[in-house]
C-alpha cells in the first residue's frame, strides 16, 4: 500500500493538501511572556506583514556572535517536525528551543514559532519558521536546525520544501489520538524524500493515553519497529531530552561539502517593508557571505548579499553561512515572487545547476472576494496587496460582479489556505470582505479550430463559470480530483461511505490501522470536498474522523452549466458548474437559499434551476398580500419616515433581474461559504 | 379601565352635532381648509394633547404611557394648560382647527382638565365652536359614566376602543372591560354626539380566524356609529405579547389570513356604507375625522403633552422651516420642564424642503384619495406630481399594474394598491429624493446651466 502510494506521490505534483480545519482551539494565555507580548506589538505596530518582528527587535539585542565555522558539516543536523494538527509540534518546538537556550524557559512559551494571531488563535502553523538549536552533547556542540514546517496540507508544498531541507523528520502523534490522516500523509512526504523518521508519541501525560496502541499503529501503518518511538509529554518536558538525543543519533549529517560552489535552498521567505524580501535558506554546499553577489535560478536575477545569519528563532545575523547550515538572508530582493520557495540561489560568478523539484505553487481553490461596499475598495485592494507580498501561492485575477461589484478572484492551495487568508484579512487589516463559494479550476479539451487559435491551446482552464464554453465545442471537460485519506473509528464506516459515495467518491482501499481504527482511500472530484464535506464527516463521526487529501490530477466529468433564473431572467453571477448527476441537488439547494434572502415583492417571483432551456429545480416567493402599515397618525410619522427611508435607501442598492429586485445580501447568502 | 388602544390616539371621528353645536354632520366639508381661500399653512394647526396615564398595561401597546403612582391631577392639567399656551405663542398660529385628547388613557382624566385645556385654547386662538374636539375613550362603566360631563367640558366626537367583541380576547389582551361594557359605552356616546362616534377594532388578534372575524364585525356593524377605525394587531417589541409570540406561547394568525380578514373587514364595511378613506379608517356620511385627516394632508400639529409630537414652524421665534418637534415622554421630567420653561419640548428637527414633501407623500397615499393635485401644489409649487412621478419607469410599472394612479385628479391608491402601500411607498420616495434632489444642486450650481447652453453651437 506505502508503495502504491509513493509511486502515486512521484507522478502527482509535489503537492498535498490536507483539509485540516482547526476545530479545537487552543487558548491563548493572556499571561503571556512579557517580552514576546511587547515584541509582538511592536512588530504589529510597525511592520503591516508578519513574521519578521521578533528578528527585528532581536538583531538589536544580540551582542554575542557566533563563529559559525565551528560547526562542521557532520556536527549539523537538519530536522523538522511534522504532526496532525493538534498534536503537540509547537508545544515541542517551544521545549526544543528553552532546552536548547535559544529561548528563555518560562511558563508562558507557548506556541513560540506560531506568530501569526491566526496561528495562536486557531492553533495551527501556516508559516514555516526556522531555529537553529546550539545543543551540547557529549562535550561536543552541535548545530541543530529545527526548521518547523506549516501543519496542514493545503501548505503541503511548503512542507515538501521544508522537508527538502531536512535530514530527518520528527514525527508526532498524539498518545490519546493515535495515527490520523494528516500524520499519514506527513509520513509519505518524509518517507518519499528518505528522511529518517524518528516516531514521536507525545501527551503520555493524558489520562487515556494509550502509547502502545499508538505504538502498534505506527508499527502496522508505516512499518517502523516499535522500539524506534520515543514517548514524551512535551507539555510537561518529560523525555524531551531524549528526541534531542535521537536527533543527533538517528538523523544524518548533511551530505554538504564546504568545497562545492555555494548552492541553497530558498525554503520559505517573508516580506519585510524595510528590508524587502527576507528569504530562509538551507545551504547545500559551499559558502556564502555578506556582499556576495547571488543569482535566483528561477528568474535569473542577480543580488547583492546585505544580510545573513541565524535564525534562533530571531534573526541573529551572522558574517557567513556554511555548507549544511540554515539561516536567512537578505539581498535587496523586492518581491516574494523573486525567491519563490523551492528556487536555488549560487554565485554569479559560479553557476551551479538548481536543485530539482521546482515548482511555482498552484492553486486549486478559487473564490471571489468582494469589499461589502464599493467604498471600500482600494482598501481592500492594497490589505490583499500586503498579504499576497507574504504569500506567493495565492493568486489574484480582478473580477466583476453585476451584483457584488469589482472584487477578485483569488486563487489558493485548498480551503485552509483561503480560510487562513481570509481570517487574516479580516483581523489583521480589518476588512470586511464577501467570499464567495469555492470553486475550483476545471478544464475543457476543445474541439473547434477556432478557438484552440484563440486560446492557443487545446486545453483550457476554467476558473470564473462565467467563462465554461458550451459543450459543442467542447470534445471533453475535465475535473480536478484528490485522493482522499479518511481515518476513522470502525463504528463510523458505514456512514462515512455512505457520504463519499454520495460525494462520487471512488473508494481505493481500506484497512485497519488497529482493531479499531480503519484508513480508507478514496479518490474523489475535488468540487466535492471543497465545500462541507469535511464538516460533515467530522459531525456524523462525532469528530472522531480526520481527513486529508492530495491532488491526484484531471478526470473526465459530464459537466454542465447550470443556471438561476428569477422569473425567466437568468442571474450571471449564479451560473455554477456542476457534475451532472449532481445538478438537481445543487440546483433546489441554491434556489432554496435564493428563496429565503429575497424579500418579497409585489408579485409572485419563479425561483428556477436551469440547464440550458430546461428547469431541474424551482422555488416560488409568494407576493405580498398584504404590506401596509396599520396605524399612522402624527405620532407616528417619524418613526414610520425612517423605515421608509431606509427601504428606499436599500431600493437603490438592490440589483434588478427583470422586474425582481435582490438585496446584495441574497447573492452572498448564495455565493459564500456558509460557516458552521 | 385601561384605555384601549394601542398607540397614541387619534382616530375615531364622525362629525356631527355636539353638544353645543347643532351643526348636521356635513358641516364641515372634507376640503373646507383648502377651498376656503386656503390661509397659509402657517397660519393654523389642530392641537394633541397627550394624557400618559393608564390604570394598566395593555399587552400589546407600547405606546408612552404610566401607571400613576399618586393623583397629581391638578399639576399635571396645570402643565398641560402651561404648555399649550407656551406653544401656541410659539407656532403664532390664528385658528386650532381642531383639538384630539389621545393617551394613555385621557377617559380617566377629569373633565375638568379637559375644559381647562380648552379654555386655553380659546383664549390664545380661534377655536370655533364647531371644530372637532375628540377624546379617545376606554370603554368601562366609569368611562362611559363621565362622557356626558366631558361633553359638557367641550368634547364633540368620542372615539371608543372597543377593540373586541370577545370577552375571551379582551381578557388575554389586558383590556379591563367586557364587550357587554363597551356596548353600553357606545350606545351613551351616539346619545350624546349622534354620529359622532367613532370604534376602534383590532384584527389579528392571537387565535383568531377569518369566520370569527367576519362574524363580530357583523355584529359591530349593528352597533356602531358612523365611523370604525380598524387594526391589524401589530407586534410590538417590548410587549407583552411580543414575548409571548416569540416564546411561542401565542400565535397569531399567518400574513395570509391576516390579508384576508382586512380584505374581508374592506368589504363588509363598504357593503355597509362605510367608505374606506384612508388605511385603517372608515366612515359613513362623511363622517371622517378632521383632526387624522389633517395629519394625513401634511397640515400643522402643535403636541401638547409628555410625548406628544407636533410638526409646525415656529414663527414666534423667528422660524421659516417646519419642525419636527417630539415632548420629553417621562411625565415626571416632563412636568418639572414645564414648571421651569414653559414647555417640555425635547426634540425639534428642521424639516427640510425634500423631507416636507416625503412626509405629505407618505401620510398622502394612505388616503384612499390620495394626494390631489392642488394639496401637492401648496408644498411644492414648483415642481408638480406629474413631474415629479409621471416619467420614471418603476413608478410606470405601478401604474400599469394597476396599483397605483395618477391622473387629472392627482396621485393615488387603486383599491388593491393601498394594501400593498408600503412596497409602493420606497419606489415614490427614491423618485422624489431623484427629482428633487438635483435641483437644488443645480440651484446652487447655474453656472452649469449656462455653461450647457453657450456651448452647444449655433
Amino acid at each position: 500500500m506505502s508503495l502504491c502510494l509513493v509511486k502515486r506521490w512521484c507522478e502527482t505534483p509535489l503537492m498535498r493538501r490536507v483539509l485540516q480545519f482547526k476545530v479545537y482551539r487552543r487558548k491563548i494565555q493572556s499571561d503571556n511572556n512579557r517580552t514576546y507580548t511587547l515584541l509582538r506589538h511592536r512588530w504589529m505596530k510597525r511592520l503591516p506583514v508578519f513574521c519578521s518582528g521578533f528578528r527585528m527587535a532581536s538583531t538589536q539585542t544580540h551582542k554575542d556572535t557566533i563563529d559559525l565555522s565551528k560547526f562542521p558539516v557532520d556536527r549539523i543536523r537538519n530536522f523538522c517536525i511534522i504532526a496532525h494538527i493538534d498534536h503537540g509540534k509547537s508545544t515541542l518546538a517551544d521545549r526544543l528551543l528553552e532546552m536548547t537556550g535559544a529561548i528563555a524557559k518560562t511558563e508562558n512559551n507557548k506556541q513560540v514559532l506560531d506568530k501569526l494571531q491566526v496561528e495562536r488563535e486557531r492553533g495551527i502553523t501556516v508559516k514555516a519558521q526556522t531555529a537553529s538549536l546550539i545543543y551540547r552533547h557529549q562535550g561536543e556542540q552541535y548545530l541543530l536546525n529545527l526548521i518547523d514546517t506549516p501543519g496542514h496540507v493545503d501548505f503541503s508544498y511548503e512542507v515538501s520544501r521544508s522537508i527538502s531541507a531536512c535530514q530527518g523528520v520528527l514525527l508526532i502523534v498524539d498518545a490519546n489520538q493515535g495515527i490520523q490522516a494528516q500524520t499519514v500523509a506527513n509520513f509519505y512526504l518524509a518517507f518519499e524524500a528518505q528522511l529518517a523518521i524518528i516516531p514521536v508519541i507525545n501527551k503520555i501525560d493524558l489520562k487515556n493515553a494509550d502509547p502502545e496502541r499508538v505504538e502498534l499503529q505506527i508499527e502496522k501503518v508505516f512499518d517502523i519497529p516499535r522500539e524506534e518511538c520515543i514517548r514524551i509529554s512535551a507539555k510537561l518536558g518529560t523525555n524531551v531530552e531524549a528526541v534531542l538525543q535521537a536527533v543527533v543519533y538517528r538523523v544524518p549529517a548533511p551530505l554538504a561539502s564546504i568545497d562545492d560552489p555555494f548552492k541553497a535552498l530558498v525554503f520559505d521567505s517573508n516580506f519585510d517593508h524595510y528590508r524587502g524580501v527576507v528569504a530562509n535558506i538551507a545551504v547545500f554546499g559551499g559558502r556564502v557571505r555578506k556582499g556576495d553577489r547571488i543569482v535566483s535560478a528561477h528568474l535569473g536575477k542577480s543580488y547583492e548579499v546585505n544580510e545573513l545569519g541565524l535564525l534562533r528563532p530571531d534573526e541573529h545575523p551572522t558574517q557567513k553561512l556554511f555548507a549544511g547550515q540554515v539561516g536567512y538572508i537578505i539581498a535587496g530582493m523586492k518581491d516574494v515572487k523573486e525567491a519563490q520557495i523551492g528556487d536555488t540561489l549560487y554565485l554569479q560568478e559560479q553557476p551551479v545547476e538548481a536543485l530539482p523539484g521546482f515548482k511555482p505553487a498552484k492553486a486549486m481553490v478559487f473564490a471571489g472576494m468582494f469589499p461589502m461596499d464599493q467604498s471600500d475598495y482600494p482598501g481592500l485592494r492594497s490589505a490583499i496587496d500586503r498579504l499576497t507580498l507574504n504569500d506567493s501561492s495565492v493568486t489574484v485575477q480582478r473580477d466583476s460582479s453585476m451584483a457584488l461589484g469589482a472584487g477578485w478572484r483569488l486563487g489558493f492551495l485548498g480551503l485552509l489556505h483561503m480560510e487562513v487568508f481570509n481570517q487574516r484579512l479580516e483581523q489583521e487589516y480589518n476588512a470586511s470582505v464577501i467570499v464567495t463559494a469555492p470553486t475550483v479550476p476545471y478544464k475543457a479539451v476543445l474541439s473547434s479550430a477556432k478557438l484552440i487559435k484563440e486560446h492557443g491551446s487545446e486545453e483550457i482552464t476554467i476558473v470564473n463559470p462565467a467563462q465554461f464554453p458550451d459543450r459543442s465545442v467542447v470534445s471533453e471537460y475535465l475535473e480536478p480530483m484528490v485522493l482522499g485519506t479518511i481515518l476513522s473509528p470502525d463504528s463510523y464506516t458505514g456512514k462515512i461511505m455512505a457520504l463519499c459515495l454520495n460525494r462520487r467518491g471512488i473508494q481505493k482501499n481500506m484497512v485497519y490501522i488497529d482493531d479499531q481504527r480503519v484508513m480508507m482511500k478514496y479518490l474523489f472530484p475535488l468540487n466535492e470536498i471543497v465545500v462541507d464535506f469535511y464538516d460533515l464527516l467530522k459531525s456524523m463521526s462525532s469528530g472522531y474522523a480526520s481527513f486529508d487529501y492530495e491532488n491526484a490530477g484531471y478526470q473526465a466529468a459530464d459537466l454542465i452549466k447550470m443556471n438561476i433564473l428569477l422569473n425567466g431572467q437568468p442571474v450571471e453571477e449564479l451560473i455554477t458548474i456542476v457534475h451532472r448527476a449532481r445538478a438537481y441537488s445543487q440546483g433546489k439547494a441554491m434556489c432554496e437559499r435564493l428563496k429565503d434572502s429575497i424579500p418579497r415583492q409585489m408579485f409572485e417571483v419563479a425561483v428556477q434551476a436551469a440547464i440550458g432551456s430546461k428547469v431541474i429545480a424551482r422555488e416560488t416567493i409568494k407576493a405580498f398580500r398584504k404590506n401596509v402599515l396599520a396605524k399612522c397618525y402624527g405620532g407616528d410619522i417619524t418613526r414610520k419616515m425612517k423605515l421608509l427611508k431606509k427601504q428606499a435607501e436599500g431600493k437603490k442598492k438592490m440589483r434588478r433581474i427583470g422586474n425582481v429586485e435582490v438585496p446584495k445580501d441574497a447573492f452572498i447568502n448564495v455565493l459564500k461559504r456558509k460557516i458552521k | 379601565m385601561i384605555k384601549h388602544t394601542l398607540r397614541a390616539g387619534r382616530r375615531a371621528v364622525s362629525p356631527g352635532l355636539r353638544c353645543f353645536s347643532e351643526t348636521s354632520g356635513g358641516g364641515v366639508s372634507e376640503d373646507g381648509l383648502e377651498r376656503t381661500s386656503s390661509p397659509p399653512l402657517t397660519k393654523q394647526a389642530s392641537l394633541y394633547v397627550h394624557w400618559p396615564y393608564c390604570l394598566r398595561r395593555c399587552s400589546y401597546c407600547n405606546f408612552n404611557k404610566y401607571i400613576p403612582r399618586e393623583n397629581n391631577d391638578p399639576v399635571m392639567t396645570e402643565c398641560l394648560q402651561r404648555e399649550t399656551e407656551t406653544l401656541l405663542q410659539l407656532s403664532q398660529v390664528s385658528c386650532i382647527t381642531s383639538v384630539f385628547f389621545g393617551g394613555g388613557t385621557p377617559s380617566l382624566a377629569h373633565p375638568s382638565t379637559i375644559a381647562a385645556v380648552l379654555q386655553t385654547v380659546s383664549r390664545r386662538a380661534y377655536l370655533s365652536d364647531e371644530a372637532e374636539i375628540t377624546l379617545e375613550v376606554n370603554p368601562t362603566p366609569v368611562g362611559k359614566s363621565k362622557l356626558e360631563d366631558f361633553c359638557r367640558a367641550g368634547v364633540n366626537r368620542f372615539s371608543i376602543g372597543v377593540q373586541s367583541l370577545q370577552d375571551e380576547d379582551l381578557k388575554s389582551l389586558g383590556r379591563d372591560h367586557s364587550s357587554h361594557q363597551a356596548l353600553q359605552a357606545v350606545e351613551e356616546a351616539r346619545r350624546l354626539c349622534p354620529g359622532r362616534v367613532s370604534v376602534d377594532v383590532m384584527f389579528g388578534r392571537p387565535k383568531q380566524s377569518v369566520a370569527s372575524w367576519e362574524k363580530e364585525l357583523s355584529e359591530l356593524l349593528r352597533v356602531c356609529d358612523d365611523h370604525v377605525s380598524l387594526y391589524q394587531l401589530t407586534l410590538e417589541r417590548g410587549t407583552q405579547l411580543f414575548k409571548q409570540v416569540l416564546g411561542g406561547g401565542v400565535t397569531v394568525p399567518g400574513e395570509d389570513v391576516m390579508a384576508e380578514m382586512y380584505r374581508c373587514a374592506r368589504r363588509t364595511l363598504h357593503q355597509d356604507g362605510l367608505l374606506q378613506y384612508e388605511v385603517s379608517n372608515f366612515a359613513r356620511h362623511q363622517a371622517v375625522s378632521h383632526h387624522n385627516t389633517g395629519y394625513w394632508k401634511g397640515r400643522q400639529y402643535i403636541g401638547v403633552g409628555p410625548g406628544a409630537h407636533g410638526r409646525f414652524v415656529p414663527l414666534g421665534e423667528g422660524g421659516v422651516l417646519r419642525e419636527a418637534r417630539t415632548q420629553t415622554l417621562d411625565p415626571d421630567a416632563w412636568i418639572r420642564e414645564v414648571q421651569q420653561r414653559g414647555h417640555g419640548t425635547r426634540r425639534r428637527i428642521q424639516l427640510s424642503h425634500l423631507e416636507l414633501l416625503e412626509e405629505v407623500l407618505v401620510m398622502g397615499m394612505r388616503m384612499t384619495d390620495g394626494i390631489n393635485h392642488k394639496h401637492w401644489e401648496m408644498f411644492s409649487p414648483q415642481l408638480g406630481l406629474r413631474e415629479v412621478f409621471g416619467t420614471t419607469s418603476d413608478v410606470q410599472e405601478l401604474l400599469q399594474s394597476g396599483h397605483l394612479i395618477l391622473d387629472d385628479r392627482g396621485l393615488r391608491c387603486s383599491w388593491d394598491g393601498l394594501v400593498l402601500l408600503d412596497s409602493i411607498l420606497p419606489a415614490l420616495l427614491v423618485e422624489l429624493e431623484r427629482q428633487i434632489s438635483p435641483r437644488l444642486q443645480i440651484d446652487h450650481h447655474g453656472d452649469g446651466q449656462t455653461k450647457s447652453q453657450t456651448s452647444s453651437p449655433p
